[in-house]
């Protein structure tokens, strides 16, 4: 799987290139920021008639990490849906297809800021998890260790000869881990900005996701 | 006929002018319904086009708005708004004259659409959003004239075919409203009356004297143009000369990058401190703004500029003009030497400065083509959808329209006159619901059938939102650069955001005339601090790269056939001629491929005189092609001539490369993951309404929602390939920065007549290829490794690997 492996916590865990994060020994997939429902959201709000694809496209990839993984346990870290009004206006498709992936498995949705309530979808729902000795939550807590949360997006450019790119990043130090926005419309915010920079440790690392994962010191802003 | 009233005589003959002919003439065909006057710079041409609505104020009681008059630039329009106001106040006419841009104060714009003055001054964005309101109608009842001033310069754009659309909309309005172009020189007159007059309506014409011919000739310098590059830099002794020798002299470059370096190398030499300044788009408007002052009141010997002062106000006493680098088309040079000598009837100096040896040939090509007015440019081209797209959602803020009758009006506007009601329909379906395959938005259709049969707002708050998104021009991704200090820092202007990304602090760029040295990108601007006297590490920063045109291409073609040039220098004729020896001269119906090993590997040189954004799209689908043949390419490098391509193995027979089926199924496929789709795609989403123009606000704000076009670009192409919105991309693409169909041309013009010469070294036309600097990597691969190479050496570096 291509995937950038390392050690947290006393475990082993994999950055996929993705954007979702693989517990090997305990089989557990984590993604975050799903914002399925998103151009429906959009048109409610805004009147943009954006191309409603994402929902799709947001669910063959997880559809993907799962078949390739086997995951046997699957968390949302929050913000799955774009808003509580856009669970609502899922296709039977789509709700057919939730359904699908969670046949023969366990599944955490975790609330998020986004969706901060339970939804028909099955699945269990949480505020925030504890599988020792990690904690998952949706939005870093900054007296937390062996944390997994997501909320920010983070992205991160990378710079070589003449060439950038700048794509959406894990965040790790020795306290958290921050995922990346796994769903097809989520923008980033870079890692520069100073929410992530005051959450995260010097020694920080940022795992890039796109055809294969580049791990990088994480950038900061320049002080 | 009519005649232009005595007090205009009298106020003329005060003056001690002459009517000029063509000005009697528009004033004698004040009455037709179109009417344009193609009239070189300094001809009186604004004065012309307003002399009838003079005159017609004058003698009747008018009520309400009379005149409207259209410019590219706001600067214009207020510069207008000043020179009309003498003859007015001085021959005592009651009339009112108000200018309407984004720089209008929003009381006074209240006022003009309550109480309209009787000339309107405005901007085709403006008028654009006048129309999109319910009283449109009321403001413009009434309306006898309207004035397109530089219409040549808004028949080339998309906000030319907007103010067309808006032209048909008030022609429907004021059906007796009578059109005026006023043109530059042109290559083809007819093409923009029929941009002009309402479709199919006819429309005069009338020329200006155009003045005597310009005196125009190549730059003599000491130092040989070097074989290749742009700067220009062996000239700046002459250049300097010349201008010390006139009173004012624009110095012309084809790009913002080779003004700024030039402009820096040029103050190197400056001993003797002429006050020479510098003016391009990407400068901040202050700096611009007051270069333009300093200019009018005569306090500069010259400026380095580009295109940003092609168009617009009198500059006053430019007596000479210097075209730094080949002028790439024929018809721009015309226009900027007239930008020398606005006195009517004394010839434009002009001189024209090769940046390498091959633009010699060029420009004196160039210069003949000058001499035997013999301009170039392509045909526009039909009206793009996504303006339409726009002009249908401004339709609706105004209030609901019947479709058919929509699509009547929109076809009198000359560059939609052949559009199908079945594109039509395209469009209004996709601004009304989206036109997805998949229907999704039923609940939230933007407009909405009602049961009278018209179209309407589904939700009429949308309408702020179409009025905040109005207009064509594109908002190129840029990012400011300031000064760093406590202060907050001196502006200096604007670099693209792709560019800034590939800066590390310490890394020194040109901006604005000065070395600058990054120090860190501080909300959304780009910080730097002064580094006088480094050498810039980078001067490129990517600006509009013309490409030669057609015309002048298959010029130098004839010239390079010529047995001998006695019009070219010795330096040049000598490269000619060894060129014909070793192996041939590129010819008008053939294409000319060149291979030899240098530096132990083989190059490919084809000489396809397609200009260079067609050499550069041809560079990419022929390496694509080599990919799959594994003869294993690794970089390439294009000009406006020809394109240069290494690789691992030597290509035996070029025709395979180059047959237009394998060319053109390569080019398909290529499209569609490219870069310049996807910069396409966003100009084109945006114009159409489905994503905003990005605001001031919601740039800086930075929040982690916003996400980028080339997401939806992705999507779409993934999940409805066939979407409008793509097929627009697609044509505009074409069009544009990819230019597939100067390969069309190329490929049409030789039939497949191919001569592949094989020699042991570098040929003489190909050695200036290989010291060309922007070379491009093949594959996409090759970056992930740079990149990951990179990743590591940070990683070892912070000691965490």
């Amino acid at each position: 799987m291509n995937g950038y492996s390392f050690s947290f916590a006393g475990l082993a865990l994999t950055a996929l290139s993705s954007g979702a994060l693989w517990w090997h020994e305990e089989r557990v997939l984590t993604v975050s920021d799903l914002h399925l429902g998103k151009s429906d959201r959009v048109a409610r709000r805004s009147g943009s008639l954006l191309p409603p694809y994402e929902v799709q496209d947001t669910l063959q990839r997880l559809d993907n990490d799962i078949m390739q993984t086997g995951a046997a346990t699957v968390i949302c870290l929050g913000d799955s849906f774009d808003d509580l009004a856009a669970t609502d206006s899922l296709s039977e498709d789509a709700r057919l297809w939730i359904t699908r992936l969670q046949a023969g498995r366990r599944w955490i949705w975790i609330e998020g800021n986004h969706d901060p309530g339970p939804t028909e979808l099955g699945g269990s729902h949480h505020m925030a998890l504890s599988m020792p000795p990690l904690t998952f939550r949706h939005i870093a807590d900054s007296g937390a260790t062996a944390e997994v949360s997501g909320h920010y997006h983070p992205k991160a450019t990378v710079r070589g000869k003449g060439h950038a790119a700048t794509r959406g990043c894990f965040l790790y130090d020795n306290s958290r881990i921050i995922l990346p926005a796994f769903g097809t419309y989520t923008g980033g915010l870079a890692s520069t900005s100073e929410a992530i920079c005051r959450l995260m440790r010097p020694e920080a690392v940022a795992i890039l996701t796109g055809p294969a994962p580049i791990a990088i010191p994480m950038p900061r802003s320049a002080k | 006929m009519a005649q232009i009233s005595a007090p205009f005589s009298a106020w003329f003959a005060r003056r001690g002018w002459t009517i000029h002919p063509h000005q009697q003439a528009m004033v004698d065909l004040a009455d037709a319904p179109a009417l344009l006057l193609i009239a070189p710079t300094g001809g009186g041409k604004t004065l012309a086009g307003f002399l009838p609505t003079l005159s017609e104020l004058a003698g009747s009681g008018h009520k309400g708005l009379h005149t409207l008059y259209i410019s590219p630039l706001k600067a214009l329009a207020a510069d207008i708004r000043r020179n009309l106001s003498t003859p007015i106040s001085e021959i005592g006419l009651a009339i009112r004259v108000e200018d309407r841009t984004g720089d209008t104060s929003q009381t006074q714009k209240k006022r003009q659409r309550a109480d309209p003055p009787d000339i309107l001054l405005t901007t085709p964005e403006s008028l654009a959003l006048l129309l999109s309101y319910e009283d449109a109608p009321r403001m413009f009842a009434g309306l006898q004239r309207l004035v397109v001033d530089e219409i040549h310069a808004l028949a080339e754009s998309k906000r030319g075919d907007q103010l067309m659309l808006c032209l048909a909309r008030l022609q429907s309005i004021c059906p007796h409203m009578r059109r005026v172009g006023l043109s530059a020189t042109v290559e083809n007159p007819r093409a923009i009356a029929q941009f002009l007059a309402k479709h199919p309506d006819s429309c005069e014409i009338l020329h200006a004297d155009p003045g005597p011919d310009p005196d125009i000739s190549m730059l003599e310098t000491d130092d040989y143009p070097p074989w290749s590059g742009g700067g220009a830099k062996y000239s700046i002794p002459a250049v300097l000369e010349e201008v010390a020798r006139h009173k004012t002299t624009l110095i012309f470059h084809n790009t913002r990058a080779q003004a700024e370096i030039f402009f820096h190398n040029l103050w190197q030499a400056n001993t003797e401190n002429l006050p020479i300044g510098i003016h391009h788009g990407s400068l901040d408007r202050e700096q611009r703004q007051r270069v333009e002052a300093a200019m009018v009141r005569g306090e500069l010997r010259a400026i380095v500029c580009t295109g940003s002062l092609d168009l617009g106000i009198d500059w006053g006493d430019v007596d000479l003009v210097i075209q730094i680098g080949a002028p790439k088309n024929v018809k721009r040079l015309v226009q900027r030497i007239g930008r020398a000598n606005h006195r009517y009837n004394a010839p434009s100096k002009a001189l024209l400065v090769p940046a390498n040896r091959f633009e010699v040939v060029e420009c004196v090509a160039a210069l003949q083509a000058v001499k035997a007015h013999d301009l170039d440019g392509d045909p526009r081209g039909r009206g793009p959808r996504d303006v339409l797209c726009q002009h249908i959602m401004i339709a609706a803020c105004s209030g609901p329209f019947d479709e058919s009758a929509l699509y009547r009006e929109v076809v009198t506007a000359g560059n939609f006159a052949d559009l199908t009601r079945a594109e039509f329909d395209d469009c209004l379906n996709f601004v009304a619901t989206g036109g997805y395959a998949l229907r999704a938005y039923d609940r939230w259709q933007r407009l909405q059938k009602r049961s009278d049969g018209l179209w309407q707002l589904r939700d009429p708050r949308l309408a702020q939102k179409v009025r905040m998104n109005i207009g064509t021009i594109q908002d190129t991704d840029t990012l400011k650069v300031r000064l760093k200090n406590r202060m907050g820092g001196q502006p200096l202007g604007e670099v693209e955001e792709a560019f800034a990304a590939t800066l590390t602090p310490g890394d020194t760029f040109v901006i604005g005339g000065q070395v600058v040295r990054y120090e860190n990108l501080r909300e959304m601007t780009v910080e730097v601090s002064a580094a006088p006297g480094r050498k810039p590490k980078f001067a490129v920063f990517a600006g509009t790269k013309f490409a030669t045109s057609t015309q002048l291409s298959a010029r130098i073609l004839r010239m390079l056939q010529q047995e001998r040039w006695p019009d070219l220098p010795t330096h040049t004729t000598d490269w000619l001629s060894l060129q014909r020896d070793v192996s041939r001269l590129p010819q008008q119906d053939r294409i000319l491929v060149e291979s030899f090993p240098h530096d132990g590997r083989p190059h490919l040189c084809i000489y396809g005189f397609a200009g260079r954004n067609a050499m550069q799209t041809l560079g990419l689908l022929v390496t694509q092609r080599m990919e799959e043949l594994q003869l294993h390419p690794l970089g390439f490098v294009a000009t406006d001539y020809a394109v240069l391509i290494w690789g691992l193995d030597p290509v035996a027979d070029a025709s395979n490369l180059l047959q237009p089926g394998v060319l053109r199924d390569s080019f398909q496929t290529w499209l569609g993951g490219n870069a310049v789709m996807k910069r396409t795609f966003r100009a084109s989403a945006t114009i159409a309404g489905l994503i905003d123009r990005k605001s001031p606000q919601g740039k800086k704000s930075g929040r982690q929602t916003m996400f980028s076009s080339d997401i939806l670009y992705d999507t779409l192409l993934k999940y409805d390939p066939e979407h409008l919105m793509l097929r627009i991309t697609r044509e505009e693409a074409m069009k544009g920065l990819v230019d597939f169909g100067r390969i069309e041309e190329m490929l049409d013009r030789t039939a497949g007549r191919i001569d592949h010469v094989k020699t042991d070294r570098v040929t003489p036309f190909a050695a200036p290829l290989l010291l060309e600097v922007s070379k491009v990597p093949i594959n996409g691969m090759a970056t992930e490794r740079l990149l990951a190479e990179e990743a590591e050496a940070l990683m070892a570096v912070a000691g965490l690997s």
